[in-house]
């Protein structure tokens, strides 16, 4: 999967629009998705989400887990909330937060890309820009 | 405690002497008449610092506050206000920030942070949601504002975001900034200073919680609608490309811009300084605060003598006093200057103003190379302006005098150079130098914090209505005055508005949906009106000849004609100047003194300033 990096800015509005969405929450930790500050060492920003490659599904040591139509899901009633996909995440794309009993992960419902105000995350959903 | 939707909910107060900290309820009281961010920085500065107070001393406070809309879903919620007794003014200062902090503190679950007292050693505050420590960090002292920001990133994590000072606030230059997010400062009044003095380095904030709204579902569709205009507008590749960058060939084709000193509005050079020219010159990549699809930040890269540097910007203002004010030739050279001023945490419109000041002074004799060490401080010199800026930072020869600001290096070189320092209050101008423009120029002079450009920007209105017109100029600064700082007491940037025309009915409907108050937008304008009427009302009681004199322009705009370009002639007279400070004393309900009457605060519901005030025989 290939995210047009050049373009982001840093905004984090996608951290924003995930919240918003799958938590009814304004609150960028609580998302499947991070923009990260690379500008001190690359002069750029980078961004971190799952690419659903469902290496944290074979490693979780209860099947809570699985890949539902192209996209990795975590069941939230089974999950333990352990850590190990957290930890074999080779993209680093799971996230725990205090207040959630599970990882967070992108869920692949596009709002993100819909939002981003450079077309920067296109390739997550294949879908443009809100406006038309 | 009911949930007070738009905020966090509760205000940090941190006792630097002691390295004590508490989390207090935000007081319904409090919310409600002064919305947030300048609101809350405003009231609790006139409450707590009492008049006669050292703005350098532990008893000043130093307020940093978000808004209801800071961190909300919608168009960049990105505004932080820094506000105390500004030791450039001796009056309230206040200056905000963009970038990502603003959400951050209240991600942490604070509104507001009062900073109280001074540490005993050089410290930062730390603050990750409940946990809040105040943390010696002598190996930062002394350090660049932008490399202790990287320090402190390569330390916590790039989740935090940091508010620093350089070696100016440490110094204590009444004209330091706090420095955030790489080139993001809150520039004006000294409020870096402020830090300083309080042997506060940093601030670094991580949040995990959410900003309760009051109505998600009408919040997600008004902000959508506005998302979704600013992503059709056509103007917005521009600012995208460009942003603040672009200004400067306009600002100097309507003979606006700031060049050698204000002693002329048109930069013969200009088109080194453009837009186009950071674009294809320096810039390296687009740099945006938090949520904000304009992305005004530019992030670039300049060398000089041999040395490479990253920086963001330059801006518009920086481009203009840095630029033109000290005929510097090319966007690069710019860009370097302003980077030196960022790790010096200098304000690039103070400190452009002091530079181009010290060369006029120069370039005049009034001042000589003893003077200046062997700087051979003219005009065009980037050599010389880093000199000098080294020089005030470290407050040292030159820099010592320049350091209080250009009316207290006015008062000690003489040759009425007073005439030329080109400043109200104290606080050096911004970049519209307003011969030409009565309206902006009256705005300069009644601004608050000074002469800065942010409170009513309305150099569009005189070329509007007519650039000699003073009829109805003061009503159009008045109108400005309440409209643009309520943006700040929101936490929400006014670009989306000023520039891409996003219409103003869009942040009233965002305010119930975000809060579940039921304010109209007049009803916020007038609490914006109380919040400009309590900080004139702080100036009134700290000064029994605070006024009309402290309103006034400098000598060169009433006496000097502009020398050249499209404005060639111009002026705004005595005559103006006067006609323009009744009528706006007259539309605020002030005495012709420009102090505010008795009845003007009660209408505000500010009475009990008001029997202060009265008690004190400072009003009547």
């Amino acid at each position: 999967m290939e995210l047009d990096l050049d373009r982001c800015t840093g905004c984090r509005l996608c951290q924003l629009v995930c919240s918003v969405t799958n938590f009814s929450e304004n609150n960028p930790k609580k998302a499947g998705i991070r923009v990260v500050s690379k500008l001190f060492t690359d002069a750029r920003y980078d961004v971190i989400v799952c690419d659903q490659c469902g290496t944290c599904a074979d490693v979780c040591p209860v099947g809570a887990i699985n890949m539902d139509e192209g996209v990795v899901r975590i069941d939230a009633d089974t999950c333990t909330n352990c850590g190990v996909c957290i930890d074999a995440c080779p993209n680093g794309a799971l996230f725990s937060h205090p207040e959630v009993a599970h990882p967070i992960k992108c869920v692949a419902c596009g709002e993100c890309a819909k939002y981003c105000p450079r077309g920067v995350l296109d390739a997550l959903a294949g879908l443009r820009k809100v406006a038309s | 405690m009911r949930t007070m939707h738009g905020y966090a909910g509760s205000i940090l107060r941190v006792d630097l002497s002691t390295g004590v900290a508490s989390a207090q309820p935000l007081a319904e009281d409090l919310v409600n008449a002064y919305i947030g961010g300048r609101g809350f920085g405003a009231y609790l500065v006139y409450r707590e610092v009492p008049p006669g107070t050292d703005p350098l001393g532990p008893g000043n406070k130093l307020v940093v506050a978000a808004g209801p809309f800071s961190g909300v879903f919608l168009p960049s919620g990105s505004k932080t206000s820094f506000s105390a007794k500004s030791p450039a003014t001796g009056l309230y200062g206040d200056s905000n920030i963009g970038g990502h902090l603003a959400g951050e503190l209240k991600y942490a679950g604070y509104d507001a942070v009062v900073l109280e007292g001074r540490a005993p050693v050089p410290s930062y505050l730390f603050i990750e949601d409940d946990k809040v420590e105040v943390r010696p960090c002598e190996k930062l002292w002394g350090i660049g504002a932008i490399k202790t920001e990287k320090a402190l990133k390569d330390e916590l994590g790039d989740e935090f975001q940091i508010a620093t000072i350089g070696p100016a606030g440490e110094n204590m230059v009444v004209f330091a900034c706090v420095n955030h997010d790489i080139g993001r400062q809150a520039g004006r009044c000294g409020m870096g200073a402020v830090m300083g003095s309080k042997n506060l380095k940093a601030i670094a904030v991580r949040g995990t919680k959410g900003v309760p709204v009051a109505d998600m579902s009408a919040l997600r569709k008004v902000a959508g609608e506005m998302f979704s205009a600013l992503a059709a507008n056509p103007a917005l590749k521009v600012w995208q490309d460009q942003g603040l960058a672009q200004v400067t060939t306009w600002s100097n084709s309507i003979g606006a811009l700031p060049t050698r000193n204000f002693r002329q509005n048109f930069y013969e050079n200009a088109d080194a300084l453009s837009g186009e020219r950071m674009r294809s010159d320096i810039h390296v990549r687009d740099k945006a605060c938090f949520a904000c699809p304009m992305a005004t930040g530019k992030y670039c890269k300049a060398s000089h003598r041999g040395e490479s540097v990253f920086l963001e910007g330059p801006e518009y203002e920086t481009t203009a006093l840095i630029g033109s004010n000290c005929g510097l030739g090319s966007i690069e050279e710019v860009a370097y200057a302003n980077y030196m001023c960022d790790e010096l945490g200098l304000d690039t419109i103070s400190a452009g103003n002091a530079v181009a000041f010290t060369m006029e002074c120069f370039e005049r004799g009034i001042i000589t190379k003893e003077d200046t060490g062997g700087i051979e401080a003219r005009f065009g010199s980037l050599d010389a302006f880093v000199e000098i800026a080294k020089l005030i930072a470290a407050r040292q020869g030159i820099g010592a005098p320049l350091s209080r600001g250009v009316r207290a290096a006015a008062a000690a070189w003489g040759g009425g150079s007073e005439d030329f320092a080109i400043q109200v209050k104290g606080l050096e101008w911004s970049g519209y130098e307003s011969r030409g423009a009565p309206s902006m120029m009256l705005a300069y002079m009644t601004c608050d914090i000074g002469a800065h450009h942010n409170r009513a920007w309305s150099v569009t209105h005189d070329i509007a209505v007519g650039r000699n017109v003073i009829e109805g100029k003061a009503a159009k600064v008045v109108e400005l005055q309440h409209v643009r700082p309520l943006f700040d007491c929101l936490g929400v940037c006014r670009l989306q508005w000023v520039e891409l025309g996003l219409p103003l009915e869009y942040y009233a409907r965002l305010y119930p949906a975000v809060t579940g108050r039921d304010d109209t937008w007049e009803d916020l304008l007038l609490k914006s009106e109380r919040i400009w009427n309590l900080v004139r009302a702080f100036g009134v009681r700290e000064r029994a000849d605070f006024g009309r004199a402290d309103d006034q322009p400098p000598r060169r705009f009433y006496t000097e004609p502009v020398p050249d370009g499209p404005l060639a002639g111009s002026r705004v007279t005595r005559e103006d100047i006067d006609r323009l400070l009744d009528e706006y004393y007259d539309l605020r309900g002030w005495d012709r003194d420009g102090r505010p009457t008795v009845k003007t605060l009660e209408r505000l519901g500010l009475a009990d300033v008001a029997a202060e005030l009265l008690a004190m025989g400072r009003i009547s």
